[in-house]
């Protein structure tokens, strides 16, 4: 059984009598341990996948098992919980607290799981070191620049330990050395055995993770594995 | 996210928006503040009254007045004798339950004199010596006139400290207490010899006001005594308006001197039409406890009854009628202050409920955020309501503190002998019912907050 099964989601929206088809009956398997990169045209539902798999937003059609819980029948508190624990969401538009300092922000999802507040405060600070953040841990969100509030967002994605990584195009507002290390961090969470799904539109990035997939249109164009299996070696080293 | 973190939060939430969220708590404190205010004053009220009520005897003090014969027993009213010595001596002899015995005869329009000075006392009695127990009075110098003076109608009285002050000067103006026992004054041409003086009567409060001033004036100096300053009142005048203080001022100004020798000495000159009246003009009974006060008087009623030949021309008037008066304007006082105080209480709540709900609105990211990262409904609700409840409670306390300067305030103001007295309960009553409100305002905000919708919410411009 795979870790993440989607059956023939639907995100439909209504605007003004006109039918928005965001995803149109996407069907995907995601095996634990994946590391898969979602690439696709700007519009075309990347974002609103990466929702419903992150368990954010409910699809209009179809059911989505997630670690063998139907997503669908849970309780929003189940869900919340799900979040929480099991999942690390780095959002395309970063959303962190600008009245919390980066630190606290890293600590948030901490405090929804009942973490002591020294403990809260090691793991963010480890959290923040990973993406080389350690010396701005006092300084507010809008004190820093956009490259460096995807870090923080990405470091609080990784900082409850969550089995599954969703990522909104996490380098995108990153040069390409920062995007590089970032990727390299990706690589190595997936060397752990963690989930990870990132959203790109650079097909470089996508050429080099183990799975591509390809989105138009609210449709799956194409699930490309087989070429990848054999760069995964040469990724994980 | 366990309580204690809320708390934090919501203190940084308050923090955050300083101005706005005193502006916010202004409505509770006000509210607090007039709540334990209002209390205070009908406590200072209800003291004084209470005062008085022991002051004028209690509630054992029964008064037996002359009244209308019934309908039904006009035609037998030639028979009607009034009250006399006769009822006395029966009360005494029939009725168990009656304590003490005070008949009274009271003239108007009898005048003391000495020298070109004057005083028209209030109370002139002729009466037994207990008056001065059914009264509670107490004798500061010399003595309460005995069996004997009565027995043999001396020209004697006892004054009050008013009296005193009219026809020897007041402290205030002498710079000392005057003893005036063993004078002698004129009544009506007659002389007669002061053999004692009733303490000076105040109110607790006036009492304390005095002691201040009187300190005060000690410390300014021995050089300006009290003689040489401008006169001031003897306490209760021009403080008039307070709930208990005329008892006081009536009691001052009292004059007894044996019933015999009133009888006597001034009847004759009294009666309608020259011709001697043995009619008492009342009397008073004391009555065992309060508790037998219905037993007690049912009992002298059936005394009275025989000794007057079934004609009901007396009745009994007791001070419970009027204790039930002083409750109900209590109670009545209590209730409308108390239900003005809750109304701004809740004005208070409705000014959090609005601030709650604006401060949501503009914070819905915030909670899209909160949620999207794992945060259940319950934490958010309970992260809203917190901060709710600990603007109501920083309110609630700083109306406590506020309610302190303002009795104090109205204290000074008011100056009457009704000191508003701040209850332990008033507080407790108040500070909850803050909390309360506090709870209630917070209660659709936070369940407003609970209920976005995690995608929706962080969409939200
Ligand atoms: N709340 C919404 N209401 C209406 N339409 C929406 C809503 N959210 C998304 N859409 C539409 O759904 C489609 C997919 O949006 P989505 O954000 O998933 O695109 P994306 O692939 O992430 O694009 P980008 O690369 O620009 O981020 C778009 O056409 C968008 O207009
Ligand atoms: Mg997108």
């Amino acid at each position: 059984m795979a870790l993440i099964e989607l059956r023939n989601i639907s995100k439909v929206y209504h605007l003004g009598g006109e039918e928005i088809r965001a995803l149109d009956n996407v069907s995907l398997d995601i095996e634990s341990g994946e590391f898969i990169s979602i690439i696709g045209p700007s519009g075309s539902g990347k974002s609103t996948l990466m929702h419903i798999l992150g368990c954010l937003d409910s699809p209009t059609h179809g059911t989505l098992k997630l670690d063998g819980l139907e997503i669908q029948n849970a309780s929003a508190t189940r869900l919340a919980r799900l979040r929480n624990e099991k999942i690390g969401f780095v959002f395309q538009f970063f959303n962190l607290l600008p009245k919390l300092n980066v630190l606290q922000n890293v600590e948030l999802p901490m405090i929804y799981s009942g973490i002591s507040s020294k403990e809260r405060r090691e793991r963010a600070m480890q959290a923040l070191t990973l993406v080389g953040l350690e010396k701005r841990c006092k300084h507010r969100p809008m004190q820093i620049s956009g490259g460096q509030q995807q870090r923080v967002a990405i470091a609080r994605a990784l900082v409850n330990n969550p089995r599954i990584i969703f990522a909104d195009e996490p380098t995108g507002n990153l040069d390409s050395n920062t995007g590089e290390a970032i990727l390299e961090l990706f690589r190595k969470l997936s060397g752990e055995g963690r989930t990870i799904v990132l959203v790109t539109h650079d097909p470089e990035i996508a050429a080099r993770t183990p799975r591509k997939i390809e989105i138009r249109d609210g449709k799956v164009a194409a699930t490309l594995t087989p070429e990848f299996i054999g760069q995964r070696s040469s990724v994980t080293t | 996210m366990n309580l204690l973190n809320a708390i934090l939060v919501g203190f940084k939430e308050i923090w955050a928006h300083k101005f706005r969220s005193v502006l916010t708590m202004l409505g509770i404190i006000l509210g607090v503040s007039s709540l334990i205010g209002m209390s205070a004053l009908v406590k200072g009220m209800e003291n004084g009254m209470r005062e008085a009520l022991v002051a004028i005897g209690g509630v054992e003090r029964v008064r037996v007045q002359e009244s209308d014969i019934p309908p039904n027993q006009q035609h037998r009213a030639d028979q009607a004798t009034g009250l006399t010595m006769n009822d006395v001596y029966a009360l005494q002899k029939n009725a168990s339950l009656t304590r003490v015995i005070q008949p009274e005869m009271r003239f108007r329009n009898l005048i003391l004199s000495r020298g070109p000075k004057t005083s028209n006392p209030w109370n002139f009695l002729g009466t037994w010596p207990s008056a001065l127990e059914m009264n509670e009075h107490r004798i500061a110098h010399g003595r309460m006139f005995n069996e004997v003076d009565d027995e043999l109608a001396r020209p004697v009285c006892v004054i009050g400290t008013q009296v005193r002050d009219d026809l020897f000067g007041s402290p205030e103006e002498l710079g000392y207490e005057y003893n005036p026992v063993g004078d002698q004054v004129t009544i009506q041409n007659q002389v007669f010899t002061i053999i004692g003086m009733f303490e000076h009567y105040e109110s607790e409060q006036d009492r304390k006001a005095r002691e201040a001033e009187r300190l005060a004036a000690a410390q300014a100096g021995s050089i300006t005594n009290a003689a040489a300053g401008p006169s001031r009142n003897r306490g209760w005048a021009g403080r008039g308006r307070g709930g208990g203080s005329w008892v006081f001022r009536m009691k001052n100004n009292t004059v007894y001197i044996p019933l015999n020798t009133m009888w006597l000495r001034f009847r004759a000159s009294s009666g309608a039409n020259n011709t001697p009246d043995n009619r008492l003009t009342g009397m008073s009974i004391k009555v065992a406890s309060a508790d037998v006060l219905d037993p007690a008087i049912e009992q002298a009623h059936k005394a009275l009854l025989r000794t007057h030949n079934g004609i009901e021309d007396f009745s009994f008037e007791t001070q419970e009628n009027w204790s039930e008066n002083i409750a109900a304007a209590i109670k009545n006082a209590r209730m409308s202050g108390g239900i003005i105080a809750a109304i701004s209480l809740i004005v208070g709540g409705i000014g959090i409920m609005n601030i709650m709900l604006a401060s949501i609105t503009e914070r819905i990211r915030e909670i899209g955020i909160r949620k999207a990262i794992g945060a259940t409904s319950l934490d958010v609700f309970i992260q809203i309501l917190v901060e709710s409840v600990v603007i109501a409670i920083i309110g609630g306390l700083a109306g406590l503190l506020t309610s302190f300067a303002l009795v104090n305030l109205l204290g000074v103001i008011m100056a009457s002998d009704n000191t508003p007295e701040i209850t332990f309960t008033a507080c407790v009553i108040a500070f909850s019912f803050s909390v309360c409100v506090g709870v209630v305002a917070g209660l659709i905000p936070a369940f407003k907050a609970a209920r976005l919708d995690p995608i929706q919410a962080l969409r939200y411009e």
